[in-house]
């Protein structure tokens, strides 16, 4: 089986100078889920906006088997759909609808496909009775699942998601993650959640200072590093 | 300073919208020529900023403050096209959703603060790029002083009679008002610049300074000259009825079958004298736009 | 915040509210346009007060409300309002308080009953420009955003404020021009992560948008009646 993400050697510096990140190897093969653990500021992020090419370093990012550099950009960000941190960055138009159309549209469907195509990713994230209505009206559960209809309506094959959990409450935490298993694509979850690691993960990644410190199971490395607070 | 609906006569908020409904079509065609169409979310950030920096009270004596109106800060930020256009999306958001100014004065309420509010901003921070903190305050200070010295007079021109001391005293405060505009334009963006100097743009190459100098001196002229036409109403009134006994020949023949109510009998007096600021205006509009072009070369 | 309760009301229902934008704005406008040029009278503003509050029945928005966000413009008015009662003109000064006020109540009418988007969308196809539009529509979808942001920042400040020493004037200024500068940094990083999310959805530059409903006959007649209604109490106001 091929791999979906394949990343090699890369390196990332700040405009400042700082190594953001520091030869990172990284590969994700169809139906998994990797979960990226790892303190504030080892890199997480930053490596994540490698995988659609948001940041371009040194070294070799291929997804599903394109390098991701600009000439492909159009296909590589059709594949992988991103789940950012902050929902209110991510759900800018003025209704929900628009909003998840709004790859579809950029992706060059009509408008009425679009719009089709929009719909049945609201509905597939439940949320097939708000398209109309402003996404600051949403609760932080509902913007996050706007979000990944946003991404799920331009039909990619790997869902990157961003500290999926921030601002949601248990509630919708649990419902995040029935949705999530359910979803068929591979995933890469950047988390300090190690709950909501463990209902996910086929396997773990542990960043620390811009490296891959460990990689294996999630036990195993949330014992090495003593990740749980909890037990 | 936002004028509402049904405070300026029919001829001047309908000249006021037939002048802004094209200049702000030409500032869009200006600000889109030179911004990638992905920072159009920036300047629509930027706006949504300067209503929410105008919840941030400035002290400024005796238990009172003041806040940010915001023209010159955008100006120095963004240029003047893309100032100019985020300023009208902020006036049009505040007529139509919080009812704060008028809808049918939104060309007069565009044409002072985004228009001549941002030209007068802009025309100091090109001339003396070389002195920040003078070039600064002079903006802040112009664009409020520009953009309240058109409200008086357009007032003033629409029969609203204010008696002479209410006029100093408003005039005053004004006066005030664009002090301390300058004064917050100036420590915001040395702020802005402490936290990230990449944020203020360069400042402008050296370009012709002696245009600059002209602009500079149009909205000087201007602004003064709002201030003095407002303080004398009559005076501005004895000029549009002399431009009126010349000018009324021109409009009146080809009017003169018509009898709506709106007929060739609102086009009068006031109007000439609109016609007479719409001139000056246009000049100083003319003399920037060498400058923009400049600037963008 | 008054434009979130206007955005929920902007979302019901009604005969109003399903109309098009485009015409509802052309009716306000001919509304706001009729009574704008009506005698200079308070009695002018009498049918025209008649229609909005007939709009407002129509589109079962909460009459009390609506009556009571309106009045923002009544300050300003009645400053000028006594201005020309000191001048001797009492009736001009009643007149500009009654015709700015319905004039006021017209446009909130018109938010009111209208989707900000749609709205918008209605104003680009009768000219607006494009960028002026897209840029109105994120500072709109921004507003709320920052501004919770900025109300954060002041209740932080007035906390600092409460406990230390007092500081002296120029200090507290140059502390409140430190706050803009971080009010400003913070939208800044959120634009700049609106642009990320959007070029992760394959935005290159060309903004597309949903076909919306256009104007079926309903409308038509429905703004042909309007500005005749306007023309109407217009005269009305005219020959009283």
């Amino acid at each position: 089986m091929s791999p979906l993400i394949e990343v090699r050697g890369l390196r990332y510096r700040y405009e400042d100078g700082t190594d953001a990140l520091r030869g990172i190897d990284f590969t994700v093969y169809p139906g998994e889920t990797v979960v990226l653990l790892g303190a504030n500021g080892s890199g997480k992020t930053t490596f994540l906006l490698h995988l659609n090419g948001l940041l371009q370093g040194e070294g070799s990012v291929r997804v599903c088997g394109m390098d991701v550099s600009p000439r492909n950009f159009r296909e590589v960000r059709s594949k992988v759909g991103m789940v950012f941190q902050d929902a209110d960055e991510q759900l800018f138009m003025p209704t929900v609808l628009d909003d998840v159309a709004f790859g579809p549209l950029n992706q060059g469907f009509p408008a009425e496909e679009a719009a089709a195509r929009a719909r049945s990713a609201l509905a597939r994230v439940g949320l097939g009775d708000i398209e109309h209505r402003a996404p600051y009206h949403l609760s932080a559960g509902e913007k996050r699942r706007a979000a990944l209809a946003g991404v799920l309506a331009m039909e990619p094959e790997i869902l990157v998601l961003d500290e999926p959990t921030t601002y949601l409450d248990p509630p919708a935490q649990r419902n995040l993650i029935g949705l999530l298993v359910s979803l068929p694509q591979a995933k890469v979850v950047a988390t300090h959640d190690v709950r909501f690691a463990a209902a996910l993960a086929t396997r773990a990644v542990f960043f620390d200072k811009g490296r891959v410190a460990k990689e294996g199971k999630l036990d195993e490395i949330v014992e090495l590093f003593q990740w749980d607070w909890g037990t | 300073m936002h004028i509402p609906d049904n405070f300026l006569s029919t001829r001047v908020w309908l000249t006021l919208d037939g002048v802004a409904a094209p200049a702000v079509a030409w500032v869009a065609r200006r600000a889109h020529k030179g911004l990638d169409e992905a920072r159009i979310p920036l300047l629509g950030v930027l706006g949504a900023f300067v209503f929410a920096a105008q919840m941030v009270n400035f002290p400024v004596g005796v238990g009172t403050s003041a806040h940010l109106v915001g023209g010159a800060l955008l100006t120095a930020i963004l240029g003047p096209a893309p100032a100019a256009l985020v300023m009208t999306a902020i006036i049009a958001t505040q007529a139509f959703v919080f009812q704060d100014g008028g809808v049918l004065a939104l060309g007069a309420n565009v044409f002072n603060m985004a228009l001549a509010g941002v030209l007068a901003a802009w025309v100091p921070l090109r001339l003396f790029s070389g002195r920040r903190r003078v070039s600064l305050f002079l903006a802040g200070f112009l664009s409020v002083a520009m953009s309240a010295g058109l409200a008086l007079a357009e007032l003033t021109i629409s029969g609203i009679r204010m008696p002479p001391r209410l006029l100093a005293l408003s005039a005053g405060l004004f006066a005030i008002g664009a002090i301390v505009e300058g004064m917050i334009t100036l420590a915001a963006v040395r702020a802005i610049e402490r936290l990230n100097p990449r944020w203020i743009g360069p400042a402008p190459a050296n370009g012709s300074r002696a245009w600059a100098a002209i602009a500079f001196a149009a909205v000087l002229v201007v602004v003064v000259g709002l201030f003095a036409a407002s303080g004398a109403p009559d005076g501005v009134m004895q000029i549009g009825q002399w431009a009126d006994l010349h000018a009324r020949p021109v409009w009146a023949a080809p009017m003169a079958d018509y009898s709506l109510p709106a007929g060739p009998l609102w086009l009068r007096r006031p109007a000439a004298a609109m016609l007479g600021l719409g001139l000056v205006g246009g000049s100083a509009v003319a003399a920037s736009y060498f400058l923009l072009r400049r600037r963008s070369s | 915040m008054h434009h979130v309760v206007v955005e929920q009301w902007s979302r019901r229902r009604s005969f109003l509210h399903v109309r098009d934008a485009r015409a509802k704005l052309l009716v306000a406008l001919a509304l706001l346009a009729a009574l704008a040029t009506a005698p200079a009278s308070p009695i002018s503003a009498v049918p025209f007060a008649f229609l909005v509050l007939t709009g407002i029945a129509a589109a079962r928005l909460p009459m009390a409300s609506m009556l009571r966000k309106a009045a923002v413009v009544l300050p300003f008015s009645l400053l000028f309002a006594l201005v020309e009662w000191a001048a001797g003109q009492p009736m001009a000064g009643m007149a500009l308080l009654a015709k700015s006020y319905v004039s006021a109540l017209t446009v909130l009418l018109l938010v009111a009953s209208t989707p900000q988007p749609l709205l918008l969308s209605g104003m680009e196809s009768l000219g607006a420009p494009r960028l002026l539009v897209l840029m109105a529509q994120t500072l709109y979808r921004y507003l709320f955003v920052i501004s919770e942001q900025a109300q954060h920042m002041r209740l932080a400040a007035s906390c600092r404020q409460g406990s230390g020493a007092r500081r002296s004037r120029a200090r507290a200024f140059q502390a409140a021009a430190g706050a803009l500068a971080i009010l400003f940094a913070r939208s800044y990083s959120r634009a700049e992560g609106i642009q990320r999310a959007m070029a992760a959805r394959g935005f290159t530059g060309d903004f597309h948008s949903l076909q919306r409903r256009s104007f079926n006959s309903r409308d038509t007649v429905f703004a042909c009646a309007g500005a005749a209604l306007a023309v109407l109490a217009h005269l009305v106001a005219r020959r009283p």
